[in-house]
């Protein structure tokens, strides 16, 4: 963490604020599904919270987030209220996709978070179809995809780099590294791991970073966003980060990782580690951590409530936005 | 009235309508200061310049999975194929995207984007360049299916589509785009979901798709002299298809012959056949019955390529046999 920003203390505790709250939801998803409540699919950000954190900090609701399969937190980050992404996930009218995508497709273009994907890739060329529209409408607003490894190996990713890069467009690439796609291991799957390398290919600037140190993804996406927003084209930044829990909820998770290497990754939580950081700096103290932690328990328990409560979709409504008109 | 090509006639309409709406851009491979290969953007780059007449690399799911960010952040694109057959490599993009983002997203995000080129069989193009594809894209909810058979409604489809909110795909036939046609002045629109009555008649109805319309006229014109009164129905759109015009002329006539130049099997006429069978079943005095191209990869050969076009004695026979029934 050389090199560190330095922030105010209200910014200081907003990136832990945020990361808490995609780690409660998520951990409350992950018991809800468990219990039953979520009819479909799962898939947690648990241990990715600072990339989410560090770079939607940057981003306005007139900003375009496209992001994956593993989505919650980017939804989270970029401000879908907690409520509104476990009523999705719950199928309830209330969701953020009012029921109709679940963990993998959820929508709030109001704040800017323009969908997840249960493909692996589009996000990458959607992005830069935003970049695309901010530099034709000149409306100053940045696109934003993240992605992990195993899209880095897909055509999209070659084909919406090189199309960004040519244009010179406003996007940032968010490769979140978690060494793994689904359970294929990326050591297995590239001769080169280093995601970065690649920007080289298409004339792009490229910044590694540690993706479980959120100050140092903040400053990465400030020097992403800044060349963006200034007219000096894309950027791809690659956090090297870990998923802690299964891919999805309630599928083994043997087989292609030790406990040993899960262990080890979770030793170096984005959360405890930032939290103890400004501890041992001064910046904060436990009192203002014991407050935030209070507040989003209660945040959570709310949203929970309000989606185990609120109505399913009426299916009379079922054909309803298949068309504009 | 004056005359011009079916080409000129849709180039009218994105002229018009590009300088109506500054959101509007195309993009494709040769369309920028060469002006498309079939002319489809002659002179549109002088107007209008590079952001809005985008010469693209040769990556077809990259450029359609782009513009599918555009048209979500508030851009309109037009994407040219030049020839359709290259859409299949954006298959996914246009199916998993696309068609569903506005379902997906219940009706947050509009998706106007149209996706235009040539369809068809002739001129000794071969298997990759004589696609028609179009009963694929009619089985998906989500998006529009415009085949236009003639410079007239060619422009005021197109203008429909380049107004609308939906995504459009508008298929151009390779053998219509120097036909010449009348088309008024001043400015007029076709909806979508509305068939043309080519040719009032009382003993069958014969609906005829794209470049078949022409020539099952040709064939009505043959059997005139037999005293054969036979009703035309072009759909101009599948998708909305207009079944009740259809319904109605079978009403009248007691017999239908669907003419198309792409596959029988799981197509257009079956679906119409299908439809008719269960809303007009009483109305039909002999069965539905269909002429369709040879279920074939398109050869190259001239004698060949003929042999798997429905031709005009090929019409006639087909009308003959059902008015025999």
């Amino acid at each position: 963490m050389s090199n560190t920003p330095q922030l105010s203390k209200e910014q200081y505790l907003a990136l832990y604020r945020q990361m808490l709250e995609i780690r409660r939801t998520e951990e409350q998803l992950a018991k809800s599904h468990q219990a039953g409540l979520i009819p479909g699919a799962c898939h947690t950000y648990v241990g990715e919270e600072a990339i989410a954190t560090g770079i939607c900090a940057h981003l306005t609701h007139r900003d375009a987030v496209f992001s994956t399969h593993r989505g919650h937190g980017h939804a989270l980050a970029k401000g879908v209220p907690p409520r509104e992404v476990i009523a999705e996930l719950f199928g309830r009218a209330t969701g953020c996709s009012r029921g109709r995508g679940g963990s993998m497709h959820l929508f709030a273009p109001e704040v800017g978070m323009m969908g997840t994907s249960g493909i692996v890739g589009p996000c990458i060329l959607q992005a830069t179809g935003a970049g695309y529209t901010s530099k034709l409408l000149n409306n100053g607003t940045v696109g934003v995809a993240f992605f992990g490894d195993g899209a880095s190996n897909n055509g999209a990713f070659h084909e919406g780099l090189n199309l960004a890069a040519i244009w010179d467009l406003p996007v940032i690439f968010v490769c979140e590294n978690n060494m793994y796609a689904t359970e294929v291991a990326f050591s297995y799957a590239t001769r080169n791991t280093e995601v970065a390398d690649r920007a080289k290919t298409y004339g792009m600037n490229a910044i590694a970073v540690d993706g479980n140190d959120v100050l140092a993804v903040y400053q990465a996406a400030e020097e992403a966003v800044n060349r963006a927003r200034a007219g000096n084209g894309p950027t791809l930044i690659e956090g090297k980060t870990y998923r802690t829990r299964a891919h999805s909820e309630g599928m083994r998770d043997a087989g292609y990782r030790t406990p040993e290497e899960v262990e080890a990754w979770k030793k170096r939580d984005p959360i405890d580690n930032y939290r103890a950081k400004l501890l041992a700096q001064g910046a904060a103290s436990e009192n203002d951590f014991a407050a935030i932690d209070a507040e989003t328990k209660a945040l959570i328990d709310e949203a929970l409530e309000f989606a185990k409560n609120s109505p399913y979709p009426d299916p009379a409504t079922v054909t309803e936005y298949i068309y504009s008109q | 009235m004056r005359e011009i090509t079916y080409t000129v006639a849709a180039r009218e309409a994105l002229t018009e309508e590009m300088a109506r709406q500054p959101s509007i851009f195309v993009v494709g491979e040769g369309i920028g200061v060469r002006g498309g290969n079939f002319n489809t953007t002659l002179g549109l780059y002088d107007q209008y310049g590079p952001m809005r007449l985008r010469d693209t690399p040769i990556v077809e799911r990259g450029f359609v999975g782009m513009c599918a960010g555009a048209a979500m952040t508030g851009s309109r694109p037009v994407v040219d194929f030049m020839f359709f057959d290259f859409i299949l490599d954006s298959m996914g993009e246009l199916i998993n995207q696309i068609a569903k983002m506005q379902y997906m997203s219940s009706g947050r995000l509009k998706m106007p984007i149209v996706l235009r080129g040539c369809i068809g069989i002739g001129g000794a193009s071969a298997t990759h360049h004589s696609g028609n594809y179009y009963p694929m894209f009619v089985h998906l909810p989500g998006i529009r299916v415009v085949v236009p058979s003639n410079p007239y409604d060619a422009k005021g489809l197109f203008k429909t589509a380049l107004r609308g909110d939906d995504p459009v795909l508008f298929l151009e036939h390779k053998s219509l785009l120097n036909n010449k046609g009348h088309v008024p002045e001043e400015e007029y629109f076709i909806p979508f979901g509305q068939a043309a009555i080519v040719r009032e008649g009382t003993q069958a109805t014969v609906v005829a798709i794209g470049s078949m319309v022409r020539k099952t006229i040709e064939a009505c014109d043959a059997l005139a002299g037999e005293g054969a009164s036979i009703e035309i129905i072009d759909p101009r759109t599948l998708a909305p298809l207009d079944i009740d015009t259809i319904l109605q002329s079978v009403h009248k006539t007691g017999r239908l012959l669907i003419v198309d130049e792409t596959f029988a099997p799981c197509g257009v006429g079956a679906e119409i056949a299908a439809q008719v069978m269960a809303r007009g079943f009483d109305d039909l005095d002999a069965p539905v019955q269909r002429l369709n191209g040879t279920h074939t990869p398109t050869p190259y050969s001239p004698p060949l390529e003929a042999a798997v076009v429905p031709n005009t004695n090929q019409i006639i026979q087909s009308i003959r046999d059902l008015l025999a029934e």
